[in-house]
């Protein structure tokens, strides 16, 4: 808002002097107290998981319990031990993992040829794609479970993750990307007789790694915090769960120990956070091609 | 490549993906949708027998059911988040749009919450929301209310709904903001500098430039939280598992229940409920649609 341009009578009737600092600092005002109602519930969690629990501090007394003053590690060794937190920890990891591969290598191949090739069918099956994002999908899960009791894969991981891989955002995402190589490069590398299958490995596959990072992230944060769907496959399996299922049963077993359970937390947030802290735009990038 | 080689690649590429979809995403819609107008629940299927047509008969025991009509207005309710998310997080994006100093760290911070799990968002507001947690201990020190008179947010029939949905707020503005905010940087500055030359104050620049131009978006963004809010499931179920008496029990969580809990698992009763909600979910999306779309071509 430059004062430069000739004075309006808007402009002209407010005392533009002592406004704009005041102006600024308002909004940085503004801007820290909806930073502290985004972030308070992890800042305390993790206050609570650096406090000394032995020292007889109830988690409630504010504002001190912000500030421990005995600060220790203690609760995290103590959730691996008396919890098995490695083990969810594991189950997370391999869920996570299993899904991320198979997302991104389900997707590159159908966004492919949906990208590349004219077939018959091509509009079709596109459409059908595309449209998987508006259905109405509130029976889909009673039956899913069904299949997977049939397929003998519930209570499995593999039955919380095949269901999940193939999607229309990662096909999107992924033909977008294809959608924007060059089609000489192609051509050049058919004259020289390769493969189809070796052009989308050695040619696409390295020149869209962006949108196949984006999409790696992206899956491996929505499976990582993924909780309804395995809740219900593995609900019979409980050593299977990962940890965003199990942190909830932790807190509903007899000896509830907040101390451990901030710990837990803490411990489960933080591969999330940091991929996001570290790849935010790609994330972001990926978010809004989502709904795009 | 003659062109049946072509085709006969393509599909073999596709092929992962067309299976996966085939079985996980459209035979389940449909047979979802058939399964509404069964007999069909856990004994049968143990016993391999086939599902049963029994026309509408489920539809009329869930609309009779005062569980679900208890349920259905709940997830009606809870479309009150709608606005307030989307105008807090239009005024957000307006807010971090500028470039200030430091303003990355916000918009990052913003979206924490959003790449939070719904179980650790349940484990860290449980604490806030407890009777001795951080909201009624805010409340006491702005002098609001007695340590005597307070209570668990979420034990309280009267507010337990409220205090999930400031948990979904929560994990929503972030989203939306980000959305809105690509749709800022989009627009041209030279209109906003036009707008500014021609004596306009901010809040006529954002009223008769910004939100004219952010029409899609906003459009866009009100559509998901709709369908969203209607579809409410994983919050109540970790925040307060449908009580205290119901009053946060929502409609998908009925769907779920009359699947998985209980003594019979009966999915036809659940199919048809779940046909119920998809159905006022189609319906909320087309009078969204109609809502903003109205005069959206002059933008």
């Amino acid at each position: 808002m430059s004062a430069r341009t000739a004075p309006t009578p808007a402009q002209a009737a407010r005392p533009v002097r002592w406004r704009r600092p005041v102006n600024t600092a308002l909004r940085y005002l503004l801007l820290t107290v909806i930073l502290i109602f985004a972030v308070f519930p992890f800042i305390w969690t993790l206050a609570i998981a650096l406090t000394d629990k032995t020292a007889g501090t109830s988690i409630y007394a504010f504002p001190q319990s912000l500030l421990p003053s005995r600060v220790t590690l203690n609760n995290f060794t103590d959730v691996f031990r008396t919890f098995s937190l490695a083990k969810y920890l594991l189950n997370s990891v391999i869920i996570t993992a299993l899904t991320v591969v198979g997302t991104l290598l389900v997707s590159a191949l159908a966004a492919y040829p949906l990208a590349r090739f004219r077939f018959p069918g091509r509009g079709v099956l596109f459409g059908l794609i595309v449209a998987t994002l508006v259905l109405p999908s509130e029976t889909t899960f009673i039956v899913n479970t069904l299949t997977l009791k049939n397929l003998g894969l519930l209570g499995t991981h593999a039955g919380v993750v095949l269901p999940t891989i193939a999607g229309a955002f990662g096909i999107f995402l992924m033909r977008q990307a294809f959608l924007a190589i060059p089609a000489a490069l192609l051509e050049a590398a058919r004259l020289d007789g390769a493969s189809e299958l070796l052009i989308l490995t050695r040619i696409m596959l390295p020149l869209t790694r962006p949108s196949l990072a984006a999409l790696g992230i992206f899956t491996t944060v929505t499976t990582w915090n993924a909780y309804f769907w395995p809740m219900l496959v593995l609900s019979g399996a409980p050593d299977k769960a990962p940890l965003a299922v199990a942190v909830l049963k932790l807190k509903g077993q007899f000896n509830y120990d907040p101390f451990n359970i901030a710990a837990g937390s803490i411990i489960m947030m933080l591969p999330v956070l940091l991929v996001f802290l570290a790849a935010q735009r790609l994330f972001l990038r990926g978010m809004e091609g989502a709904v795009k | 490549m003659p062109h049946w080689r072509q085709t006969l690649m393509s599909y073999t590429f596709l092929a992962p993906a067309l299976i996966l979809l085939a079985v996980f995403t459209f035979y389940p819609l449909l047979y979802g949708a058939y399964l509404g107008f069964t007999e069909y629940n856990g004994a049968r299927f143990a016993n391999n027998l086939p599902p049963q047509w029994v026309g509408v008969k489920n539809f009329e025991t869930v609309l009779s059911d005062p569980l679900f009509r208890t349920a259905l207005g709940n997830s009606v309710k809870y479309l009150l988040v709608v606005p307030a998310l989307q105008l807090a997080s239009l005024a957000v994006a307006v807010l971090v749009a500028k470039n200030l100093p430091g303003i990355a760290v916000f918009r990052a911070a913003y979206y924490i919450p959003v790449i939070t799990s719904v179980s650790l968002a349940a484990v860290m507001w449980e604490w806030v929301f407890n009777r001795e947690g951080t909201l009624n201990w805010l409340l006491g020190a702005l002098h609001l209310t007695t340590p005597e008179a307070a209570f668990g947010w979420l034990n309280s029939e009267q507010w337990a709904f409220w205090a999930v949905m400031l948990v979904t707020f929560w994990r929503g503005f972030g989203y939306y903001m980000v959305l809105y905010l690509a749709g800022l940087q989009a627009i041209p500055e030279e209109l906003e500098e036009a707008a500014i030359l021609d004596g306009a104050n901010a809040w006529q620049r954002f009223w008769s430039v910004t939100v004219p131009l952010m029409r899609p978006t906003i459009l866009l963004c009100t559509l998901l939280s709709t369908i969203a809010a209607l579809r409410v499931l994983e919050e109540v179920l970790v925040l307060t598992n449908g009580g205290p008496l119901n009053s946060t029990y929502t409609a998908l969580m009925y769907v779920y229940a009359k699947a998985f809990q209980g003594f019979d698992f009966d999915y036809g009763l659940a199919s048809a409920a779940g046909l119920i909600v998809a159905l006022v979910a189609l319906l909320l999306s087309a009078l969204n649609f109609r809502l903003f779309h109205r005069d959206g071509e002059q933008a």
